[in-house]
Order: structure tokens, then C-alpha cells, then sequence
């Protein structure tokens, strides 16, 4: 097969994370099939080697952690209020005692974790080869979003839930994100109780539809599709008594998932025109089965693939293949990934998309070979208005180019605060060859090689429109 | 990588590299004329307009080359006078100050040994001291730190170079220690920089190049209530938010490397640059971009001044650049890439009040190229000079070690008092 930068270029800004030195070279040769190979890797979107306790784990720490800064606080109130009983030298010198222990500059735990999960994300996007199994894992992880100020489960949640089925099939990646404590928390189905259970006759209390609704809506058959209210209701229905174990009243177990019987609407639910028989959560799976393989499901998942990967209004005979391949396979992720790669649609030589915060800092710090602290990262898309695992709305963050194009003042800032820590270190030319190689417009070129110094050379390749956009 | 501000304290960094130890156990060396010598180099990168900062009023040639770009002794902003046949920019009333006071020199139709129109080679050449461009990590400065180790006659206390921003110019980098100090402040996006994207992003992304104008509008508005309209100019100039945080900017950093060099057992020797000096299009050097920045870096050296204190009169500071500018304004009301420029010195520690120039003249067929402003003084010379006479820096190492191939260009003599 001939080589082909120009295809290796897009294949890595596209579906990758960005070139790093060498990389397109690497893929020239068949870069369609470079992609396909990554994917194909049995460890493609796992974390390897990576020994980050479980979410479960996370929450049990961070309950006692909680517990005990609780407790440590109300020591020093009541320690405080014996002081002021007794007044005098003494008194001064135990207050001065007391107000130490605030101060401390130790990093809370739940902090901690989230850097260790972040830090675990981005060493994956920067080690990739391409980074095409990472970029699937990242839009899985934002279809199916939570949020880690409502769970400080967030990162273990993409790694338990997304990761292992970024290549498996769709039906098996919605039973793991739905069923997962931080999923649980998040759309607050932890606190949904059937009105006819035990539970919601002894406590009168009652339904929350948040999960059920955004199933339905955002993450299988989506919105204004083929559900009414009444199929919401009876979601939430079925969904009820799935929720978390206590960490206070189970130290070995809490923060896993439970299905409790005593809060589960009793009784057959009609969903969609489909009745299903109580039978515990057995009730729940197999409305999720049916969801993730209807065509309205395969459809809203193809037409987000495509506006992903290609462009805000991607060629209807792209997501029409998509959507079928995605029946034919029974949601068979790997195959529909499969499908977008071989689609000539996927390749348009124009690079439609602007590249999400996230992907953009990645790439800057692929393209250059440097490496950054985690905070930084997470500040730079803090800024950039992506905070890691953070998300407005269940819906994620958009993939509309109009949401992000406004940030591009922003990314300017960043660009130069970069270049001006990292620039004098990097041939211009050089990094514009790694990064862009064939894809460097002349006016890119004649940008970066005439700057007036490295670092204004380096801004202007990281701001160019063929490094902005993919 | 990109987001942090927070620079580690002076504090932080001195004890984390062991510096702070090594400075207060150096060896005092003999000081027979009872000086302690600072010298920091400040390189204006992109091409300083020398021409557009001491200008040669008194040549007949001048006038017509530039027309109404040209600095003059006459007019709304008029030049400020130096030795009769030079005048200096009105952006820079401390430094025309010092030069009255015996505090500044000024080089003119000065130029490294480099005659292409590279930025990248040319700040090589600049700050590595070598005679071409090519593969080097060690600037002239730091190798001169370096030689004065082990040199008994040597007059300089510290032993460590330092460098102020938050990357260390190639002029200080090298064999000798050097420590690097990034002020809370870092640079903001230059107008230069604005102005360049906007121009790749109207020739290739229309999306990209109206939010980027739309910033530089809103920009304009924040800073000065309105969208200005030059007089004479029949479109809006854009003033960007810009240049107060560059004065900023520059104030503090050189401000910064002054209380270093004040300091009784710090370092003595230390680099910074300053970006933006590239001024293709609509250069303004009586009135505009060039005058703004100049004025910024005017603000600098008074924040030198001010921060050395008493260490002001054992002080040299050193502002040179990569190479000068066309002789004549382009058709964008800006000037390209040159030749010779200007090389500015301060300090109370120079026999300063004059400028040294063989002047080349300004016709056609006395310009370098018949476009640029010919170099008649090596800067290696100059440098040499200072080298030699404020550090006491030996005369074979300085031609062996820190401009090497630099025979014909002698250390120039009397710049120090």
C-alpha cells in the first residue's frame, strides 16, 4: 500500500489524541488499519497496571475520612468552649493549639483520589500509540456522564463501567453505567422508592424519575423519540430498590450497589408497549436489554458517533451505515467503531470538528513531548470550560463546534502561558512536522517559521486552525 | 501544564536548590577598587527598529527615508535630543535622563556577526555568542560566569547566573549554576501575537478569525472606553487591553532581577527578555505599538534603577537584540527584517552620556544591501568591552571561551567610569 501522510495526519488528529514525534510516520503506511490495529489490542481503553482501589473502596475511605474530620472538628469546638469557661494565660496558649490543625496544607482524601483517577485518564491519552481506543472511551464516558461533585466516584466510575466495554456490546456498557453507585447517586435513583413498596408505604415515600427519564432521553432512545410519560413513571417503577448499600451500616460492603427488595414497586410495568414481570432486578435488565437494541436507540447512538468523530451535521448515508451496523451486530461497539473508520464519509479531508478542551491540551502536550503536573491539566480545562468529570447537565459536554469556538480566547492565553514556559526548549519547525506534517497550511508554515521567537512560533502552531480542529 | 500561576516563593526556590547555601559560603574575593559588579542582560527579541529608538536627526538623509514615520526634533511629539546629530524617542524619558546624568551609552549601527534575517538563528547567534547559528545550549553570558570561577583577579561575588521569566533565555544557560525566578506575573498575549493569528485565521478559518476580532473589539472597549480613532488614520486603531499588563510585566520582571542584584550576598549576573519587538505592520515608533513597548521598557530600567538602590552605581544593564530592521517603512507602515540596530547600556557603574557610532550614512548606496542600516561596530566588541572592564573578565578566555572567533572584534574600551 502506498504511504500516505496526509491520511495519517487526519487518522491522528481525528480519531486520535494528535501526533506524537514519529507518529505519523508510524501510520503512514496504512493509517486506516493502523486504527483498526490499535482497537483490535486486547488492553485498548483499559487502565493497565493501575493500582487504583475500586469505587466501592474509594467511598468507604472517604466515608471514614469524613467521619473523622467531623469528628475532629466538633473536638476542637468543644475543647474551645472549655477554654472560654476558663480564661487566663493558660487559655491563650491551648487557643493557639486548637487553630493549628485547620491549617493543615495535607490534601484532603477526596481530593487525592480524584487527582490519582485523573492523573490515571490523562497518563492513558499521552502513553496511547493514536489514542482511538482512548478518544472512544472519553465519548462513551461523556454519553453516560456523571458528576464528581455529586460522587467522588466519578473516575472510578469510567474505569468500572465504560472501559471494559468500550469494545463489547452497547446492552452490556448501559447495564454497567445504569447500575452503577456513581450513576445511582448521580440521577438519583439511590433514593427512588416504589409508592406500593414496603418501604414507600411505611416511610411515604415515593418516586424519583430523574434515571429513568434520561435513559430514555439521552443515553438509549433519545429525546422526542417514541416514549410518553406514562413510560417514564413506569421506568422509574422498575428501577426502584436499585440503589447503594449504606457505608455506615456495612464497613466491608457499603458504596456497592444492593437491590432492596423492600423499596421495589411490586407488580408488572408497562414500558414502551411491553409489559415485564416483577422479577426483581431481573425487571430492570430486561428493560435496558430492550432498550439498548431498539432503532431508535441504534439511531441516536449513530448520529452522536458521527457528530463526534466527523462533523456537527455529519452525511446522513454515514450515520444511516452506522445505525444499521449497529442492528446487524446487536450494538457490537467494535464493530460500529469498525464501520466509522472504513466509511470514506469519515475522511473528508476538511477538518469540520473543533477539538474539546481535553483533546486539545492532550495534544499540545503529545505534539511537544512535554509532560505537565495533573493539577495543571485539570486547571488548563477547568479554564477552558471542561472541567474533568464535571459535566453542566446530564447531557454531557456538547459537540457542537458553536459552544467551542468562544474558548478559543482562552486557549490563546493558555497557548502562550505554554509556550512561554516550554517554547524556547522546541524547534518551531520541528514540532509543526510532528504535529501537522502534510496538514500545515502555507499560511500555518509562513505563521511559524517567520514568528518573532520560539515561543510566539510554538503559540502560533498550538492556535493554527489544522491544530485547533480535527 | 499551561494554568498555574503560582510561582514558587524566592524562598522556596533558593532552599530547594541549596542556593541560598552556596551564596552566603562563597569565598570573598579581592576587591581592590572596592566595586561589586552587576551586570544584567536584558535581549529584546524580534527585531528592535534601532533606527525608531535613537534616531539620526542630524543626517541630511534621514527625513525623507522614513517621511512621516520619521523621529524628529519638530513636530506634535518630538524627539528628545541626545549629542546633536542622535535623538531619542520620547517613550523614553528615564533613559534620556540617565544619559544626561553619565548613566547610559548608546551603540549605534551595532550587529551581531550574523547577516541573514532568521529570528530563531539570530537570537542563536545573539545569545550564544558564537559566530553562526547551529546546535548550542550555552549562552556567552553564563560561560563568561563560568571563566571568572577560579580566576583570582576576578572581581564578581556570586557564582551563580540568574534569570528572571519563566523560561531561561540561551544567554545564561550553561556550566555555570543558574537559578530562574518566574514572577506571579507571566507575560500576556502581546498584541503581536493577537495580530498575527488574526491574520492566519482571516486567510484560512472565518470562524476562528471572528471570534478573534470580536475579542479584540471587546478588548479595545474594556480598556479605553471606545474604539479610538487616530487622527489622520481613516480606520479604527485597535487598542488592546494589552499594554498596561506589558508595562506591568515588564516593570516587574525587571524590577525583580534588580532586588536580586541589590541584594548583599546575592547573585551578581542574570539575563531576561522581552518579546514583541517584531513590528511588520503599523510599527508606530512615534506614535503606536513601538512607542507603547518602548515606553514599557523605559518603566523597566527606572525599575531597575529604583530596585538596585545603592547597588545602581556598581550597575551595568545591557539591552540588545537579534538584529535591526529595514531601513526605509514597507508597504504596511511597518519596517522587515534588518541588519544593524542600536544597543542600549545603563547603569551607574558607565562613563555613559554619549553615543557611539561610526555612523554609515543613510543613502542608497550606503545601506547594507542597499535596504538595511549598515553595522560598522561588532556587538561582540561591545560586550567584550563590558565584560573585560566591569567584571574584569580575562581577554583570552573572552576570545577563546565566550565569543569565540571573535579575534577582529577587539573589547571596546571606556564604556565604565
Amino acid at each position: 500500500m502506498a504511504r500516505n501522510p496526509q491520511e495519517a495526519a487526519l487518522a491522528l488528529h481525528r480519531f486520535g489524541l494528535g501526533p506524537r514525534d514519529g507518529s505519523i510516520a508510524a501510520v503512514a503506511e496504512d493509517p486506516r488499519g493502523a486504527l483498526l490495529a490499535e482497537l483490535a489490542r486486547p488492553e485498548a481503553g483499559q487502565i493497565t497496571n493501575c493500582d487504583l482501589p475500586t469505587s466501592g473502596a474509594e467511598n468507604r475511605a472517604v466515608f471514614e475520612y469524613n467521619a473523622e474530620r467531623n469528628a475532629n472538628q466538633k473536638r476542637r469546638q468543644r475543647e474551645t468552649a472549655e477554654v472560654m469557661e476558663k480564661p487566663g494565660k493558660e487559655g491563650a496558649a491551648t487557643e493557639a493549639k486548637v487553630e493549628a490543625p485547620t491549617r493543615a496544607q495535607t490534601i484532603p482524601l477526596p481530593r487525592q483520589l480524584f487527582l490519582n483517577e485523573a492523573k490515571a485518564r490523562i497518563d492513558a491519552a499521552l502513553h496511547a500509540d493514536i489514542g482511538f481506543a482512548e478518544r472512544l472511551v472519553w465519548f462513551w464516558s461523556n454519553h453516560f456522564c456523571v458528576n464528581a461533585d455529586k460522587t467522588i466516584m466519578a473516575g472510578a466510575y469510567e474505569r468500572e463501567a465504560i472501559r471494559p466495554h468500550v469494545q463489547g456490546r452497547f446492552a452490556d456498557m448501559l447495564l454497567a453505567a445504569e447500575g452503577h453507585p456513581a450513576m445511582l447517586l448521580y440521577l438519583d435513583n439511590a433514593q427512588s422508592i416504589g409508592p406500593n413498596s414496603v418501604a414507600g408505604i411505611n416511610r411515604d415515600k415515593g418516586l424519583n424519575e430523574n434515571l429513568a427519564r434520561e435513559i430514555l432521553e439521552l443515553h438509549t432512545l433519545g429525546v422526542r423519540t417514541i416514549y410518553t410519560q406514562a413510560d417514564v413513571t413506569n421506568f422509574a417503577k422498575v428501577l426502584t430498590g436499585w440503589t447503594i448499600l449504606q457505608t455506615a451500616s456495612d464497613p466491608d460492603h457499603g458504596g456497592d450497589f444492593v437491590y432492596i427488595k423492600r423499596a421495589h414497586e411490586p407488580g408488572p410495568q408497562t414500558v414502551t408497549g411491553k409489559v415485564y414481570e416483577d422479577k426483581g432486578t431481573e425487571q430492570g435488565r430486561a428493560v435496558l436489554a430492550d432498550l439498548a437494541r431498539h432503532p431508535a436507540t441504534a439511531k441516536h447512538i449513530a448520529t452522536k458517533i458521527a457528530c463526534h468523530f466527523v462533523a456537527d451535521d455529519p452525511p446522513p448515508t454515514l450515520v444511516e451505515r452506522l445505525t444499521q451496523r449497529f442492528l446487524d451486530t446487536d450494538g457490537d461497539l467494535k464493530e460500529v467503531a469498525t464501520t466509522l473508520i472504513v466509511s470514506p464519509e469519515a475522511w473528508a479531508p476538511q477538518q469540520a470538528k473543533i477539538k474539546r478542551p481535553g483533546e486539545w491540551i492532550v495534544a499540545a502536550l503529545r505534539a511537544t513531548g512535554e509532560t505537565a503536573e495533573i493539577r495543571r491539566i485539570i486547571q488548563a480545562q477547568n479554564l477552558l470550560g471542561e472541567p474533568l468529570w464535571r459535566p453542566p447537565a446530564p447531557k454531557g459536554f456538547s459537540d457542537d463546534n458553536a459552544v467551542w469556538a468562544d474558548g478559543l480566547v482562552q486557549r490563546l492565553d493558555l497557548a502562550n502561558t505554554f509556550a512561554h514556559r516550554e517554547g524556547l526548549a522546541h524547534e518551531p519547525a520541528a514540532v509543526m512536522d510532528t504535529a501537522l506534517g502534510p496538514l500545515a497550511s502555507a499560511e500555518t508554515r509562513r505563521a511559524v517559521t517567520t514568528a518573532e521567537s520560539r515561543p510566539q512560533a510554538l503559540t502560533m502552531l498550538l492556535m493554527a486552525p489544522e491544530f485547533q480542529r480535527r | 501544564m499551561l494554568a498555574d500561576f503560582r510561582a514558587p516563593t524566592r524562598r522556596e526556590l533558593l532552599l530547594g536548590s541549596g542556593v541560598l547555601f552556596a551564596w552566603t559560603s562563597l569565598p570573598r574575593l579581592a576587591r581592590a577598587e572596592g566595586r561589586d559588579p552587576r551586570l544584567l542582560t536584558i535581549v529584546l527579541r524580534g527585531a528592535l527598529d534601532g533606527l525608531a529608538v535613537v534616531a539620526p536627526v542630524g543626517d541630511p538623509d534621514w527625513a525623507k527615508l522614513r517621511d512621516d514615520k520619521a523621529l524628529l526634533l519638530e513636530g506634535q511629539t518630538p524627539a528628545l535630543p541626545l549629542d546633536g546629530f542622535f535623538a531619542l524617542n520620547p517613550a523614553m524619558p528615564n533613559f534620556h535622563r540617565l544619559y544626561r546624568a553619565g548613566q547610559a551609552t548608546i551603540v549605534h549601527a551595532v550587529a551581531t556577526p550574523y547577516r541573514e534575517r532568521s529570528h530563531f538563528d539570530g537570537q542563536d547567534v545573539l545569545e550564544s555568542g558564537l559566530a553562526r547559528p547551529g546546535a548550542t545550549d550555552t549562552g556567552w553570558l553564563n560561560r563568561a560566569l563560568a571563566g571568572l570561577a577560579g580566576d583570582p583577579s576576578a572581581e564578581i561575588r556570586g557564582r551563580q547566573a540568574f534569570a528572571i521569566g519563566p523560561i531561561t533565555p540561551l544567554v545564561v544557560r550553561g556550566p555555570a549554576p543558574v537559578f530562574s525566578w518566574v514572577p506571579r506575573r507571566l507575560p500576556p498575549v502581546s498584541d503581536d501575537t493577537t495580530m498575527r493569528l488574526l491574520d492566519l485565521y482571516n486567510h484560512t478559518d472565518p470562524t476562528f478569525a471572528r471570534v478573534l476580532e470580536e475579542h479584540i473589539e471587546l478588548a479595545a472597549v474594556a480598556s479605553t472606553g471606545g474604539m479610538n480613532s487616530d487622527p489622520g488614520e481613516d480606520r479604527p486603531v485597535i487598542q488592546g487591553g494589552g499594554i498596561q499588563q506589558v508595562r506591568a510585566y515588564f516593570a516587574d520582571a525587571a524590577g525583580s532581577a534588580a532586588k536580586f542584584l541589590a541584594e548583599r550576598d546575592g547573585p551578581r549576573v542574570g539575563a531576561l527578555a522581552f518579546d514583541g519587538w517584531d513590528t511588520h505592520v503599523n510599527e508606530g515608533a512615534v506614535k503606536g505599538r513601538l512607542a507603547d513597548l518602548l515606553g514599557a521598557l523605559d518603566g523597566a530600567i527606572a525599575a531597575i534603577e529604583t530596585n538596585t538602590g545603592e547597588a545602581w552605581r556598581d550597575t551595568v544593564v545591557v539591552l540588545i537584540t537579534e538584529f535591526g530592521r529595514t531601513a526605509r517603512i514597507n508597504g504596511n507602515d511597518g519596517t522587515d527584517h534588518g541588519t544593524a540596530t542600536v544597543a542600549l547600556l545603563a547603569g551607574g557603574a558607565l562613563k555613559g552620556g554619549h553615543v557611539i557610532a561610526d555612523w554609515p550614512g543613510l543613502k542608497d548606496a550606503e545601506l547594507y544591501e542597499q535596504r538595511d542600516l549598515k553595522p560598522t561596530t561588532d556587538l561582540r566588541a561591545v560586550l567584550k568591552g563590558l565584560l573585560a572592564d566591569h567584571l574584569r573578565a580575562d581577554d583570552r578566555k573572552l576570545a577563546a571561551v565566550v565569543f569565540p572567533d571573535s579575534e577582529a572584534a577587539k573589547p571596546m574600551e571606556g564604556l565604565l567610569a
